[in-house]
């Protein structure tokens, strides 16, 4: 028979934890639920911020200029049922053109109908009247799931978002109807789902729109895009000195968001280190506990030659061993219910990029759970030491009682 | 004639224990030599010291005043001894322990639990004498076993082999037969005398047991933390 004559340290520690399974299991999953807010954080964290870095390259302009006291979002013009709209001449466009700064500029025409035949009320359709010549070149996020921008400037065509079209049930070469324009229109395109506003939205050429609706010469909004030198608060006083005109910087709208977000991340935060002191109170206790009913068995391996150091070690050990198990429990939950904490995440945020919320990598895994087994090893110094303390004698001598 | 070394030297030891405001002497200076070879028992009446002065020879507890001395070492002299990490360092080098409850660790099998002494230490080649040392105490069908499926006997010849896998020069042994009943307890006494005999394997044992304490040639009796009486057991 051969056997191998040798007992880790490692083993020992292994089946202490093994020996009180239901308390073990409870405290690595209180380690677990902790790590997995941690990890889930910090995931959400560069997560968040990349999708909404993206989002904000995809607008493809860092800056809008709207009439004097025009919503500039289309959601906020949905809220007001499409009466906030205010109108700027075609001729900003020139004014604004001239700047050195300037490297391209598309101009813009929202017009917001109420549609008694949507939905179960009726509802608002947003129509956006875009320039086919630059629009397409400054948002090169939009795809098209069908079919292509216009044929011509003044074409009867429209392009939908995605929701849109599925809302309207229609197919590029179907026809389409203004409610209460009695004009007919071709769909010729039909867009991805980009998860912003677009999706809703339906375009026109801008003259058809124009057109239309009565507003020839009118527009919106103009979509700028600066040279990358340019220096951004600068432009934006300078855009502020033309006339009746009020200027949305993209950078600003983020920065208000990115402040909204980590107001909120700091409330999380502060509830994951709560969470994670009262995993570790946890560990404290259930080793601390331990320790003491294995005073004796303590006391005995002192007798069978442990030294001092050697039983500091193996409660560590123990110790760091729960840590590293709920750790990595709590890294593959975070994994795996990633998608879930996104849906519950975006409930929550007042504006949601369209990317992934979340980004958990191989180096955040790392660290969350580096940090969890340095705080249980942290937290298995007093246990460790008060079982290291402990005499070999009081084994010996509790057994008279 | 050769002379057998001395491996443990004990002289005026006194173990006072505080008891409220009296001080009760639990070893009232005695002395006493333990030869290489020697198997000692020693009996007394409950609370007559024995435990005390097994744990003060094996240096698992200091005496109050007096002189010990093992393997050549002064571990005490008069209210001055070693630190505890040297303390088990000599402990390891030279005692092996067993005690009224076995202690062994309950989710490790026997062979595992013989070998937890070289987890911390480990004489050099002790471990190719594991299976010799199980299978001289009757344990080698047991190794694979947790102690749970072992009798009282069987437990306590597996706390033996443990006390013996590092070769102590003495196996220091605390009623090693208080959880016996008295088939397993003359067993054990039976298993005590072969290794002394045999193996030439030094032994200390302390029991309140008559009939056990005969297995050594050396028989001690202990009243009041004295030595009371002194004798060789008789050869027949
Ligand atoms: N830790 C202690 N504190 C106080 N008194 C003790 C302690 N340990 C033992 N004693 C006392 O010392 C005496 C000897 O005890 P012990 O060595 O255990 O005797 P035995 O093993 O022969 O039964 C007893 O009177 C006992 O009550
Ligand atoms: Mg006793």
């Amino acid at each position: 028979m051969k056997n191998r004559q040798r007992l880790s340290l490692f083993q020992i520690a292994w089946k202490n934890l093994a020996r009180k399974k239901t308390r073990s299991f409870l405290t690595v999953v209180g380690i677990a639920l902790a790590t997995w807010v941690l990890i889930s954080l910090f995931g959400f964290n560069s997560g968040y911020k990349n999708s909404l870095d993206r989002d904000i390259d995809n607008l493809g302009f860092q800056m809008l200029v709207v009439a004097k006291g025009c919503p500039y979002e289309a959601a906020t013009l949905m809220l007001k049922g499409g009466t906030g709209l205010k109108y700027m001449n075609e001729d900003i466009v020139k004014l604004i053109t001239r700047e050195p700064e300037v490297e391209s500029v598309t101009p813009m025409l929202m017009q917001v109908v109420f549609d008694p035949n949507k939905g179960q009320s009726g509802g608002l359709t947003a129509f956006l009247g875009i320039d086919p010549a630059t629009f397409p070149r400054l948002k090169p996020g939009l795809s098209f799931k069908q079919g292509s921008w216009f044929t011509n400037p003044e074409a009867r065509e429209v392009v939908m978002g995605y929701e849109a079209a599925e809302l309207e049930q229609r197919e590029v070469g179907d026809v389409y109807l203004i409610p209460e324009k009695e004009v007919e229109l071709k769909v010729v395109g039909i867009l991805n789902r980009s998860g912003t506003q677009d999706d809703g939205t339906i375009f026109l050429p801008l003259q058809t729109l124009q057109k239309i609706f009565g507003q020839e010469g009118q527009l919106t909004s103009v979509g700028i895009k600066v040279n990358k030198e340019t220096n951004l608060p600068l432009f934006e006083e300078k855009m502020f000195k033309l006339p009746d005109v009020q200027v949305v910087s993209l950078t600003q709208v983020k920065t208000t968001i990115m402040t909204l977000v980590s107001t909120a991340r700091i409330l999380v935060l502060s509830i994951a280190l709560i969470a994670i002191l009262i995993s570790i109170m946890g560990v404290i206790n259930t080793v601390l506990m331990s320790v003491m009913e294995r005073q004796k068995e303590i006391g005995i391996l002192k007798a069978l030659g442990a030294l001092a150091s050697d039983v500091f070690k193996l409660i560590w050990l123990e110790t760091s061993l729960l840590c590293l198990l709920g750790g990595l429990l709590g890294a593959g939950l975070a994994v795996l219910t990633s998608s879930l904490t996104e849906y519950l995440i975006r409930q929550l945020l007042p504006f949601s990029p369209s990317g992934g919320l979340i980004s958990i990598d191989a180096r955040l895994i790392l660290i969350s759970i580096t940090a969890v087994v340095l705080l249980g090893l942290l937290s298995g110094i007093y246990p460790a030491f008060r079982a290291a303390r402990m005499r070999p004698l009081e084994a010996i001598r509790s057994e008279e009682e | 004639m050769t002379t057998t070394a001395t491996i443990i030297e004990a002289f005026g030891i006194k173990k006072i224990y505080k008891r409220g405001a009296e001080r009760v002497a639990a070893i009232d200076g005695l002395s006493l030599t333990l030869k290489e070879g020697e198997f000692l028992s020693i009996i007394g009446p409950s609370g007559s010291g024995k435990t005390t002065l097994l744990n003060i020879l094996g240096c698992l507890d200091n005496p109050t005043s007096g002189k010990l001395a093992v393997g050549g070492i002064t571990v005490h002299d008069n209210g001055r001894g070693l630190s505890e990490s040297q303390l088990t360092r000599i402990r390891r080098q030279l005692f092996g322990y067993i005690f009224q409850n076995f202690y062994l660790i309950p989710t490790l099998t026997v062979l595992e639990n013989v070998l937890v002494p070289f987890t911390f230490f480990k004489k050099r080649g002790a471990e190719k004498d594991v299976m010799a040392i199980l299978k001289n105490l009757g344990l080698d069908k047991r190794a694979g076993h947790l102690p749970r499926e072992l009798s009282g006997g069987e437990m306590q010849r597996v706390a033996i082999a443990r006390a013996l896998v590092n070769h102590p020069s003495v196996l220091l042994a605390d009623e090693p037969t208080g959880n016996l009943d008295s088939e397993r307890s003359r067993e054990i006494g039976q298993v005590l005398r072969q290794l002394n005999e045999k193996e030439g394997l030094t032994i200390v044992l302390v029991t309140h047991n008559p009939e056990l304490a005969l297995s050594a040639r050396r028989i001690m009796t202990l009243k009041d933390g004295k030595i009371v009486e002194e004798q060789a057991r008789p050869e027949h």
